[in-house]
């Protein structure tokens, strides 16, 4: 029976594991003010607050409930609109109010659900940090600027945050109840529940809600999300491993990562949005199998390898560019898991960058993606990968261009002649994310746009076109 | 004052369709739809559905009782096909079962069988085969054929421009319960009660007396629910009336998106002569209005195109014809703007060619253009109270063109990976519906035993600020504060035979009813007292809820004042109509006076490319916009930025994709992306024009509601000029949407 607390309310409930929780909210418990608007994860007026015990505190994160499987909040803390209204507004509510933030009014409540989240976190909340955390919530009718102005309000709030007790703090100042402040206690005794085997295995269940909807409800399931502690992101003896249960804002906010890639938090803002971040997880990105996965790219560029087990622990390592077979297949039998992903800790001298175009530069899925790590030994390309995604079946590592930089001189000739090299690697289609011909020249520009962001003293653009043409 | 609505809104307690509470009882409907663009239907095999556990009836065309037939302007259009498929997505059949869920399995196992025809989704094709929704129409000013003589500059080109998804975050539903005598209650998410109403009767083939509509607000419509909120709620009514049970319909997105029409897109020739001294002397332009499968809104659509061919420029020789062309896409419909901002989309290309040719910036012909008092439209209205060179200037001036185009060059000049561009958008929005007779509307007001107010008018809130305006309208004729009026929700039993909430003019038009019907039981009450008090009617007013005589403050609260009305058994109800006066338009001619004013506005716009990527945004945004006088700043600054951002996402982002199928490629919010927080203009600054307002506007309060989307044009012609600063071979090409694709291959065309 899947157990939680639902803003003040205990729930135990014998609807399927799979059902979403958007569905639950509202139809099981007629609690009306999350809203649905697109049931895939892309516009956040179905956002609700997910608390998990984490160090003896709750920690909440925003998440869509339309792409939320009823499995994946056993044990843990949701909180809609009803949970967040007291008898006045909260100083979130208020603050949208008197900067006119609500017009038609549907998308809002994720607004505020979204912003009372920014609220409850344990770090201090820059006004860029406020913005940040609506970043999965479209409103059509404002234009967003007086959603602004209600973010750089709630900041003003915010100065005086207690970044090591917020929950008491939020309640002290009635950004939420009270009852908050009791919810550890009461969510201790859930129990976990039961390891199972089940014909779907979900994790954040951002893809598979999407496109399966009705399978995924009608399925027995096994459940992973939130078990990722065994594992989590670990660095050893110049190895990064990374637990294939870790979510994207895990890995963006994981030190270990910024350690090694300072601008992560820029590549990974490029990835989807605050709430899925929050649930989806790195190894549903991989074997989403997805040819313009923005995860798969980066990792592939990194020569990153996964490890596999099946129900009887038997474990295997691979290439992760060797794990796609073709379009949404792999190497993965039935009763296989990949447990983790696994790379070479980027040494001193190693460049690495990730490019990401679309149509919408945030909250979108990629036109063509592509990362590279390089390393040089004085201007001789002593290792390399690349890889490129949208365009072709599978997430590609362009191996081939791999085989001709290696070795040679860095300058513009080479990288031209490499662009000849990929552009014959590499089979674009043209569908609603571009046309053929702009994949290869996007990629051209992305393949530049890695040495000028990692070489900016080296080249130019109007060099490279120039010899380009 | 705040919108009214927003505490509800951000506790979530505001009531959508879809909240409403589910009567025992509730049915579900589903529309069984094609999955082709353009076939002869040759069988269609329900058994394997209909026996599916739950499903409780399968409803074709053949259980219509009435008409099969929700065309709003011609009726050419079906609620459910008969034997003829005309666009991917259209109803075939209605499935109506115990869940939503068990419809879904049950769509399914539905077989059909088709011959499939050849598919049309292009319009100038369209219109070489002849496929027009109805004849052409031409608004023609001057000589032409002297005209031409005159220009020292001729220009000719194409511009298409795309079309524009709703999205709406609330999709579209309906929820009918059967009441007793055959009569249907219906709540739903439209702009239209009364067009609901009217079809219902239609269909199901009953009186409209039998069909009540309810609405109290939309989670957004910007015109994809005025005509387009019908079919739901005739399916469900329909249904309710079979089965005599309860059956709701809140559409799935995906669904929405493929099913229902959107902004039209245009593909367009345009002619432009200009003298030496840069006056454009000529101008001529086709239209091929891309209207879809059937002609739902489009005629008065394309109309609204042909008034703003010119947009806010006087052109002394005009020649503009329109085509509405059939297609096999959806029925396109209105949408914020409604034909206007394609139309001025066309004239502002032109400009732009016209300026790069002689090698001038293009502010130099559009200030040498800009519309003058007593100029002539090409429609005939003369203008009056013009504000376009006003707005223009005070503008330039304002934001200081000419130190934020030096900042542009300067920028330019030093920086090698990325470029600013910069465009200026004048605007000039005609007001009313351009059909003449859909310009009146009514209002309902009851004072209750208690003192407080109950108000109905016939339009619907969206978002647009309404219910707000509307308390303001009372407030002020009935001197009370606002927690004493409230607006109830729209429903045709209390106001009947009303236009649709749509071309801005809802606030003018109900709040000029609603003030007439005020004002009526402000007199009335002021006569109970001057009988009362045995003082004379003019030396009595209201203020602040208490009853003066001249300036001195009785004792008579409004309260007692309706005490005592009430015991004099005086009507404490009163109902308020209105009629824009003065307009007029006579077809036959093509001339007349179709709008009650005009509003003008001059955004200047600016963005940055990232040259390397093909990705750009945008830096600010500076306006100077024509409210008159704001009877709500903080409603109206609320539209002026929520159009405006739509207006640049339909010229940049927002992508509709169909294949030459005609099928919608661009199905959902993961495909077709509009605008996130990241991607708004950074600044927006807006100052109010100093203008007089207009006496046929609420208050003097210029409506506002479609107006500043076309300031968004502007961004396309930024773009365009951030890509000459790059790639000086760039040829100029009017094609919108200008997504980071038509970008990055024009940086390196």
């Amino acid at each position: 029976m899947i157990s939680f607390i639902l803003n003040d309310t205990t729930i135990e409930t014998l609807q399927p594991a799979g059902m979403t929780l958007l569905d639950f909210i509202r139809y099981e418990k007629r609690l009306v003010g999350t809203k649905i608007g697109c049931r895939e994860g892309d516009c956040g007026a179905c956002t609700i607050l997910l608390g998990e015990l984490v160090d003896g505190q709750m920690q909440y994160l925003s998440m869509t409930s339309c792409i939320t499987p009823l499995i994946n909040v056993h044990g843990k803390h949701v909180v809609s609109i009803e949970g967040i209204n007291g008898s006045d507004l909260t100083p979130v509510q208020q603050a949208i109010v008197d900067e006119s933030g609500s017009q038609c009014g549907f998308c809002t409540v994720g607004f505020v659900v979204s912003l009372t989240g920014e609220c409850l976190s344990r770090k201090i909340s820059s006004y860029d940090d406020v913005v940040g955390a609506v970043d999965g919530n479209i409103c059509r009718c404002t234009g967003y600027k007086s959603i602004e102005r209600a973010c750089n309000n709630i900041h003003s709030h915010l100065k005086e945050k207690d970044i090591s007790n917020p929950i008491p703090w939020c309640s002290k100042n009635k950004i939420v109840p009270d009852y908050f402040n009791r919810i550890v206690e009461r969510i201790e005794h859930i129990k976990p529940l039961p390891q199972s085997i089940g014909a779907v295995t979900i994790g954040g269940g951002t893809d598979l809600l999407v496109q399966k909807h009705d399978d995924v409800y009608e399925s027995s399931i096994q459940g992973l999300f939130g078990k990722k502690g065994s594992i989590g992101i670990k660095v050893s003896e110049g190895k990064c491993s990374i637990g294939a249960i870790t979510s994207v804002s895990e890995l963006m906010e994981s030190e270990e990562m910024i350690g090694m890639f300072p601008n992560l938090f820029n590549h990974m803002k490029l990835v989807a949005s605050t709430p899925i971040r929050n649930s989806g997880t790195i190894g549903g990105n991989l074997v989403n199998a997805s040819p313009i996965g923005d995860l798969t790219a980066f990792f592939l560029a990194l020569n990153s390898s996964i490890l596999i087990q099946n129900n009887n622990g038997d474990q295997r390592d691979l290439f992760l560019k060797d794990f796609y077979r073709g379009y949404k297949t792999y190497d993965l039998a039935v009763d296989e898991h990949l447990i983790k992903i696994q790379f070479d800790m980027p040494r001193e001298n190693t460049h690495f960058n990730f490019e990401k175009v679309s149509k919408r530069t945030y909250l979108d899925i990629a036109s063509v993606n592509s990362a590279m790590s390089i390393i040089l030994s004085g201007m001789i390309i002593s290792d390399i990968h690349i890889s490129a995604g949208g365009v072709a079946p599978i997430p590609k590592y362009l191996a081939k261009t791999r085989a001709f930089l290696l070795g040679k001189i860095l300058n513009e000739k080479t990288i031209l002649a490499a662009i000849d090299i990929m552009q014959d690697e590499i089979a674009p289609i043209s569908d609603a994310r571009g046309t053929e011909s702009y994949k290869r020249l996007l990629l051209r520009q992305l393949f530049w746009a890695h040495f000028l962001e990692l070489f900016p003293e080296k080249f130019e653009l109007i060099t490279l076109k120039s010899v380009a043409q | 004052m705040k919108n009214i609505d927003s505490n509800s809104h951000v506790k979530g307690t505001s009531i959508y369709l879809d909240d409403i509470p589910v009567r025992a009882g509730t049915l579900y409907a589903l529309a069984y739809d094609s999955s082709c663009a353009h076939a002869r239907i040759k069988k269609v095999d329900y058994s394997t559905a209909e026996n599916y556990p739950g499903v409780i009836k399968i409803i074709t065309h053949k259980d219509i009782p009435g008409q099969n037939q929700i065309g709003g302007i011609f009726p050419d259009e079906p609620l459910l096909a008969e034997n003829d498929i005309h666009f991917w997505g259209m109803p075939i059949a209605l499935i109506i079962a115990e869940s939503e869920y068990i419809a879904r399995k049950a769509k399914k196992l539905i077989k059909i069988e088709v011959e499939e025809l050849p598919v049309i989704t292009d319009p100038r094709e369209a219109r070489e085969k002849g496929h027009l929704i109805f004849p052409p129409r031409t608004f023609q000013m001057g000589n032409m054929d002297s005209a031409w003589d005159q220009c020292e500059y001729i220009l000719e080109g194409r511009a298409d421009s795309n079309g524009q998804e709703h999205l709406y975050i609330e999709t579209q539903g309906a929820y009918a319960f059967p009441m007793e005598n055959g009569s249907i209650r219906i709540s739903s998410s439209t702009q239209g009660p009364t067009a609901v109403q009217k079809t219902v009767a239609r269909v199901l083939g009953i009186p409209m007396h039998k069909i009540e509509v309810d609405v109290t607000r939309l989670g957004g419509g910007f015109g994809g629910k005025e005509d387009q909120a019908t079919a739901w709620a005739v399916m469900v009514a329909l249904a309710a009336q079979i089965l005599n049970r309860p059956v709701k319909y809140a559409v799935h997105r995906m669904d929405d998106m493929r099913m229902t029409g959107k902004r039209h897109p245009y593909s367009s020739d345009y002619k432009i002569g200009l003298s030496k001294d840069l006056k454009i002397q000529a101008y001529e332009v086709t239209f091929h209005q891309n209207a879809g499968a059937a002609a739902d809104l489009s005629p008065a659509v394309m109309e609204r195109t042909l008034y703003h061919a010119t947009n806010t420029y006087f052109v002394p020789n005009v020649k503009a014809t329109a085509y509405c062309c059939k297609t096999n896409l959806p029925p396109n419909t209105a949408f914020r703007g409604f034909g206007g901002p394609q139309g001025m989309f066309v004239i502002e290309s032109a400009i732009q060619k016209a300026a790069n040719h002689i090698g001038i910036k293009t502010r130099d012909i559009q200030a040498a253009n800009l519309l003058k008092e007593k100029d002539e439209f090409p429609y005939g209205q003369i203008v009056k109270k013009c504000e376009a060179t006003n707005a223009w200037y005070a503008t330039l001036e304002k934001y200081n063109i000419k130190e934020l185009e030096e900042e542009i060059d300067s920028f330019n000049k030093n920086n090698v990976n990325s470029k600013k561009g910069l465009a200026i958008m004048p605007i000039c929005f005609g007001i009313s519906f351009t059909n003449t007779p859909m310009n009146n509307a009514r209002a309902l007001v009851h004072i209750y035993q208690d003192g407080s107010v109950g108000i109905s008018t016939g339009g619907v809130e969206m978002g647009q600020g309404l219910n707000t305006k509307m308390v303001q309208v009372a407030m002020h004729e009935l001197s009370l504060s606002s927690d004493r009026i409230k607006i109830e929700t729209t429903n045709t039993t209390r106001v009947a035979n009303t236009s649709p909430s749509a071309a801005s003019a809802t606030a003018d038009l109900n709040g000029k009813a609603l003030e007439i019907a005020c004002a009526k039981l402000r007199e009335r009450l002021l006569e109970c007292a001057s009988n009362y008090l045995n003082i004379d009617l003019v030396e009595l007013n209201l203020k602040d809820q208490v009853l003066y005589h001249n300036d001195t403050k009785t004792d008579l609260s409004w309260d007692q004042l309706v005490t005592i009305a009430l015991a004099d058994r005086v009507c404490l109800t009163e109902n308020g109509h209105y009629a824009t006066p003065l307009i007029n338009f006579d077809k036959s001619i093509e001339k007349g006076h179709p709008f009650a004013y005009h509003v003008y506005g001059t955004a200047i716009i600016a963005v940055t490319l990232d040259c390397i990527r093909g990705r750009y945004e945008f830096d600010y945004v500076k306006l100077v916009h024509d409210f008159g006088l704001s009877m709500n700043y903080a409603v109206d600054i609320g539209q002026i930025e929520g159009g405006l951002v739509q207006g640049i996402g339909w010229m940049t982002m927002e992508e509709l994709l169909y294949n030459d199928n005609g099928k919608l490629l661009s199905n959902a919010l993961s495909t077709y992306k509009i605008p996130d927080i990241y991607s708004v203009p950074k600044i927006v600054d807006i100052e109010s024009l100093n203008s007089e307002g207009h006496e046929l506007a609420i208050r003097k309060s210029k409506a506002v509601g479609e107006p500043p989307l076309m300031y968004g044009i502007g961004a396309y012609f930024a773009i365009q000029n951030a890509i000459k600063a790059f790639n000086s071979n760039y040829k100029n090409s009017f094609d919108a949407p200008f997504t980071p694709e038509k970008v990055l291959m024009a940086l390196y065309s």
